[in-house]
């Protein structure tokens, strides 16, 4: 879940050419449609929602789905405790969840970028200070520190955007230093030196254009990771607060319900379940399709 | 090398400091503590009073200095709303943690390792799909989320195992099981990929040239180095069962210290919340600590590469 390197199974593509790329079509094309109509869902939440995500009903309070015995189509996934409509919370959960994962990813990557050149390429005392500190930061469990954060700062949006930042940044540091390491002893970069090339030019215009793709990769592989890092957050209630939907703080409204109203918390858990589902699947085959080598992340 | 376990510890010393004045401040940035015993007959005085007594008035310097002394001596203060001693709460907690993340380690584990062997030298069967798609799930789906549709399964529905409280074996079997399920996944990943790696090298296609029963290539010769990078991973396993317990014991009521950090931070009672990071963040290094010297140990370029 957080705080742990993302890991994946390599070697999984020394199978027969054939087969493997029909295999790697399909692990491509399903994510990619779920994160598309993710994204969908998230932009044109207020059209998609039957309901807005906040409008109570003590009349219809605790529906089932339309499916289950006592239901209605007027509610599709039901209602929690005080009415509100859960699809439409569900739909709406995804703007939260898809946004603060693309400020997460903004934040950390390019913090993570730029200290990872910096240690990779000028290497030393730098090097070596920057990356003790990188250590510890990827030794320590991130959802303590954001749990920390949160609970000081009081919950809300942007508390989970930086809290979860504080120690995200760390893999991508790790990733881009070991590339920009082995980029360093490269021909090309030696004679930009050689014809005196600034440092910090080489950085940007030699070795940034050829990180880009690990640094993609890395980037997919981290969206479920963030986007469970917030559902843990705001189950735990340091995240995002109520009356907000966040399909975290859904699971936790019905954790206490459980034995009357299954639904609450099962829809929520499953829309974050299909994300991070997505998101993994999509990262592992761009891994191996642009970089097998990198298959430690 | 006992150059390199001294430069390892002089390192592990100072993350310790930079790890406790980043909790230090982290916790102060929060609400002023006196709200909390602020009522509506509380006077002027009785709030300077308070803050005396909690060592408040002073700057955060000295107050950090009060605190690291305190560290020194074993003492972590004491809670604000308890008014007991952090290190009495932790202590009492401490056992019902280790054993719920014992349980859920060993288990995990256990079927990490043999899954991950398993679904290596049968790779591509029916079983090495079977194992790789539980080990997807389990890295997909919420752990909280798991262990309330666990508790809809077992105790709401069929009605066979409590869902929250502890006391019996019963007890145990669901927050393990939803533990474990969230801890294996990774592990077996490196096992099974580990294990793939070694399964090609030569000395495994000497083995078998040699006739050795294939039980013997694959458990004794193989797992033996398949086993290096997985030993790496348990600085990030340890950081997954911090997690894990913090959520595992928040939804079944488990009364831990993962528990008693989600108490005390909705009640700003800093002290603990300061008290159980720091544990969390000494047994981290230690246990990175001990990874980095038993790895240095196994393989001596490491030494010289880190220096």
């Amino acid at each position: 879940m957080t705080g742990a390197v993302k890991i994946t199974n390599g070697g999984d593509i020394r199978g027969g050419a054939r087969r493997t790329s029909i295999f790697l079509q399909w692990t491509f094309f399903i994510p990619a449609v779920v994160l598309l109509l993710l994204v969908i869902m998230a932009i044109f939440a207020p059209v998609l929602a039957p309901y807005p995500y906040d409008q109570i009903a003590m009349s219809d309070r605790l529906m089932p789905p339309f499916f289950a015995e006592g239901g209605s189509t007027d509610h599709v996934l039901g209602t929690d405790l005080i009415g509100r409509d859960v699809l439409s919370r569900v739909i709406y959960g995804a703007r939260i969840s898809l946004s603060v994962a693309l400020l997460v990813i903004l934040i950390t990557a390019s913090i993570g970028t730029v200290l990872g050149i910096i240690a990779g390429y000028l290497g030393g005392r730098t090097d070596a200070f920057l990356m003790r500190f990188t250590d510890i930061s990827l030794a320590f469990p991130a959802i303590l520190i954001a749990l920390l954060f949160a609970a000081s700062i009081g919950p809300g949006y942007w508390t989970v955007v930086i809290a979860i930042s504080l120690l995200g940044w760390a893999p991508f540091a790790r990733l881009i230093r070991g590339e920009a390491l082995k980029l360093r002893e490269a021909d090309f970069v030696a004679q930009a030196r050689i014809i005196g090339t600034s440092p910090l030019r080489i950085m940007v215009r030699h070795i940034f254009p050829n990180i880009i793709n690990p640094l993609i990769i890395m980037v997919t592989l981290s969206v479920g990771m963030i986007i469970l890092t917030e559902a843990i957050l705001s189950f735990l209630g340091a995240g995002i607060p109520p009356p907000a939907a966040s399909w975290g703080n859904m699971v936790n409204d019905g954790r206490s319900l459980i034995d009357v109203a299954w639904w609450i918390s099962t829809f929520p858990g499953l829309a974050i379940g299909l994300v991070v589902l997505a998101g993994n699947f999509l990262g592992d085959w761009l891994r191996d399709k642009m970089d097998p080598r990198l298959r430690q992340i | 090398m006992a150059r390199f376990i001294i430069i390892r510890l002089l390192q592990a010393f100072v993350s310790l400091i930079g790890i406790s004045i980043l909790i230090f401040v982290l916790v102060r940035v929060s609400g002023d503590p006196t709200d909390l015993f602020r009522t509506a007959s509380s006077t002027e005085e009785d709030i300077v009073r308070i803050r005396a007594n909690l060592g408040l008035d002073k700057s955060v310097p000295e107050q950090y200095w009060i605190f690291v002394k305190g560290l020194a001596q074993g003492d972590l203060g004491e809670s604000l709303v308890k008014r007991r001693p952090v290190t009495d709460m932790i202590a009492e907690r401490l056992p019902n943690t280790i054993s719920l993340a014992f349980f859920s380690f060993f288990i995990s584990m256990t079927l990490a390792f043999f899954l991950g062997v398993l679904g290596a030298t049968k790779r591509d069967t029916f079983l090495d799909n079977g194992v790789k798609f539980i080990a997807i799930l389990g890295q997909a789906l919420p752990g909280f989320w798991v262990a309330i549709m666990a508790i809809l399964v077992f105790s709401v529905y069929w009605q066979l195992l409590p869902s929250y409280g502890h006391g019996t074996p019963a007890h145990y079997v669901l927050p393990v099981a939803t533990m474990a399920f969230f801890l294996m996944p990774g592990m077996m990943r490196l096992v099974r990929s580990g294990m793939l790696d070694v399964l090609d090298s030569e000395y495994v296609k000497l083995a078998r040239i040699k006739g050795l029963p294939e039980r013997v290539v694959i458990w004794k010769h193989a797992l033996r180095n398949a086993l290096i990078a997985p030993l790496t991973a348990a600085g990030m396993i340890f950081a997954m069962l911090i997690t894990g317990a913090v959520v595992t014991e928040q939804v079944f009521a488990w009364p831990g210290i993962g528990r008693l950090l989600i108490e005390s931070l909705v009640s700003r009672d800093f002290p603990i919340v300061q008290g159980i990071t720091l544990l969390v963040a000494v047994v981290v290094l230690l246990v990175n600590l001990l990874v980095d010297i038993l790895y240095a140990y196994v393989d001596p370029q490491i030494r010289y590469q880190h220096m």
